[in-house]
């Protein structure tokens, strides 16, 4: 366990073509979550490798929020630990954890909707987040540039100006998304990005989470089997708060225990 | 759009023109007491430029600005008094006597000195804010719970300024129109036109001290913090640190404005902390119009000579127009005057009455070009 993040992350680099990795980004240690009495997550471990992408599934009530609250500060697990760049993240405001490194896409797109695109992408970009710099001076160059190039990532350059309570429901995901990567986080959580798109926005959204793969470690949630299958990834399944089993999608699709909790009756269905 | 600007542009053009007329004349075309109730209110604007601050951007409603206005009065009030009381007998403020007091309590000397004085109008309701406002946003006390803690807070205030005669004479309060500053009685005609002006020039400075701090990312970090909080936790910044620093910047006018008020109305008392006057300073800005700076202010001085006209006409209404405007604002211009006509609101009102055409479609989606099917 190092207290330098950078170099230990360059380390888990070489260390991951040594021998395939041994010091996880993101390491989940029997985590419990009780909401009295109710145990939204049990013994749940998980590990994420730099540079990974992973996608979570799981039923409805299967405790894949709660585990992003747990990341990301918004709660505290009843018991266990994590472990983020060897560090543990349990204690650590909400702000200090998206200072390490992590940034959360939410269920629902959350935008600031009275602020502009152009603002909205500004607040992630602006990099010391502190009260004195920002009213001190304005965007820098770098800063600047970095938010014409998210624009054009997400196609929303012709609408910078406009307010984000304005745009569609897909255009406010994407602005999310746009957000998150604006912040350069090394681990992106992303929760359910694809709900309510059309499939070829899913389609491009899951393009989009591909290709920040390598530079970022992504975690997506979803139940969205076609949009999980298109990320070609590694695949956690999540039932009543535990990790049931881990695989490749076509491994977990044969996999009898998750035929039973959650393919099996999600086939039956559609 | 690029009309919708130019029409917001040139009716700030307008306001701006008309506010620096009335400044400029005021002295030479009022009565002196007319003149003095608007160099009242003038500084009543300041404290609502606070108040629209922590409010109308920050989404932090304080019932409790009383308290910092008071503070403000009673440093410049306290410094007035000391600076007169050298050919008293026992050297200190008369007041004390009635009491058998003697000596003068140990806080009040720092307060002999001006330049001492003029810091602590604004920095000691600064800090106090900044405190307190600390010690409530860090523990993530919100909305309705954070209003009742400020009200419930003024009220301590209150109370404790009522019973501490022998301090600094309780109910009564310290009254200043006979003492004298640079040889003239502060409550002269005189003095009065300079304490307007002062008053004017300050606010127009307060007003761009807060126009610096709501413009640029700062300004957007408030906004994201009022529409929602945690996203903004998500987004890296620390929300606790930027509420307490616009509470205590909403402290600090607080002060500014009581001091202001207090030379201009000859006294500061507890009144300065009743329950009510602290719930007037947010009508003025709702009715205003929230988030808009130029809102708070004329809310401010408009409500304020509305109802010293009123009052004088029909005593005993105003309450009932008070509250009907409240009502009526709430309900029909829930982003106060200001915001509605910036809304273009009189330009629905035209269309709605049948004299202006109405607008086909909302203008942005005549903006929308065909970029959704590319990409």
């Amino acid at each position: 366990m190092t207290t330098l993040p950078d170099i230990s992350s360059e380390q888990d680099l070489m260390l991951d073509s040594l021998d395939g990795g041994s010091d996880p980004l993101l390491e989940l240690r029997q985590i419990s979550v009780s909401f009295d009495g109710f145990m939204a997550l049990r013994d749940l471990n998980l590990s994420l490798k730099q540079g990974e992408l992973r996608a979570v599934i799981g039923p409805n009530g299967a405790g894949k929020t709660t585990f992003l609250d747990v990341i990301t500060g918004k709660l505290r697990p009843t018991a266990g630990d994590v472990f983020f760049k060897g560090r543990s993240l349990l204690n650590k405001p909400e702000h200090r954890i998206a200072r390490l490194g992590i940034g959360r896409k939410f269920q629902s797109p959350r935008v600031f909707e009275k602020l502009t695109v152009e603002e909205n992408l500004a607040l992630a970009v602006s990099h010391p987040k502190r009260p004195w710099p920002l009213l001190r001076a304005g965007l820098s160059a770098i800063e600047r540039d970095r938010i014409a190039h998210l624009m054009g990532i997400v196609t929303l350059q012709k609408r910078a100006h406009q307010v984000a309570g304005s745009l569609s429901h897909g255009q406010k995901q994407w602005l999310e998304i746009a957000m998150l990567v604006g912040q350069s986080p090394d681990l992106l959580l992303v929760d359910e990005p694809v709900a309510g798109l059309t499939d070829e926005e899913t389609d491009l959204t899951a393009d989009l989470l591909k290709s920040l793969v390598g530079d970022h470690t992504v975690l997506v949630i979803d139940h969205d089997m076609e949009f999980i299958r298109r990320l070609e990834s590694q695949v956690s399944v999540l039932h009543q708060g535990h990790v049931l089993c881990e695989g490749s999608m076509d491994q977990i699709q044969r996999d009898p225990r998750v035929i039973e909790v959650y393919l099996g009756r999600n086939e039956e269905a559609a | 759009m690029f009309q919708l600007f130019q029409q917001r542009r040139w009716s700030l053009v307008i306001l701006w023109v008309l506010i620096i007329a009335v400044i400029i004349a005021a002295p030479a075309v009022l009565p002196v007491f007319r003149l003095n109730l608007l160099g009242r209110y003038l500084s009543l604007a300041i404290v609502a430029l606070g108040i629209d601050l922590i409010w109308g951007f920050t989404g932090l409603l304080s019932l409790g600005q009383g308290i910092f206005f008071a503070l403000g009065g009673y440093a410049a009030a306290m410094y007035l008094l000391l600076s007169n009381a050298g050919n008293l007998q026992n050297g200190i403020p008369e007041f004390f006597t009635l009491y058998g007091i003697n000596k003068l309590p140990f806080f009040w000397h720092p307060f002999g000195s001006p330049w001492f004085t003029l810091i602590a109008i604004w920095l000691i309701p600064g800090l106090l804010a900044a405190f307190l406002g600390g010690l409530v946003f860090r523990n993530r006390i919100k909305g309705v719970y954070f209003s009742i803690l400020t009200q419930a807070a003024l009220l301590v205030f209150y109370n404790f300024f009522n019973g501490q005669q022998k301090l600094i004479n309780g109910t009564n309060g310290l009254q200043t129109p006979a003492t004298k500053l640079f040889g003239q009685f502060v409550g002269s005609d005189l003095m009065q036109r300079w304490f307007f002006w002062i008053t004017a020039l300050l606010l127009i400075a307060c007003w761009f001290g807060v126009r610096w701090v709501v413009r640029g990312r700062f300004g957007d970090v408030l906004i994201a913090i009022r529409d929602d909080e945690p996203r903004v936790r998500f987004a890296g910044y620390n929300p606790t640190l930027f509420k307490t620093i616009v509470f205590g910047i909403a402290g600090a006018l607080a002060g500014i404005s009581g001091a202001l008020y207090t030379v201009q109305s000859g006294s500061a008392s507890p009144q300065y902390m009743e329950v009510p006057f602290s719930i007037d300073m947010v009508i003025w800005v709702a009715v205003g119009g929230r988030g808009t700076l130029i809102g708070a202010i004329l809310g401010a001085v408009s409500i304020n000579y509305a109802q010293s006209l009123v009052s004088e006409a029909l005593p005993q209404s105003w309450l009932f127009i008070q509250g009907g405007l409240f009502i009526f604002v709430v309900t029909l211009l829930p982003e106060g005057v200001v915001g509605w006509w910036q809304a273009g609101g009189p330009r629905n009102l035209l269309t709605r009455f049948g004299v202006a055409r109405r607008i086909g479609t909302y203008p942005q989606l005549e903006m929308d070009g065909k970029e959704e099917v590319q990409s």
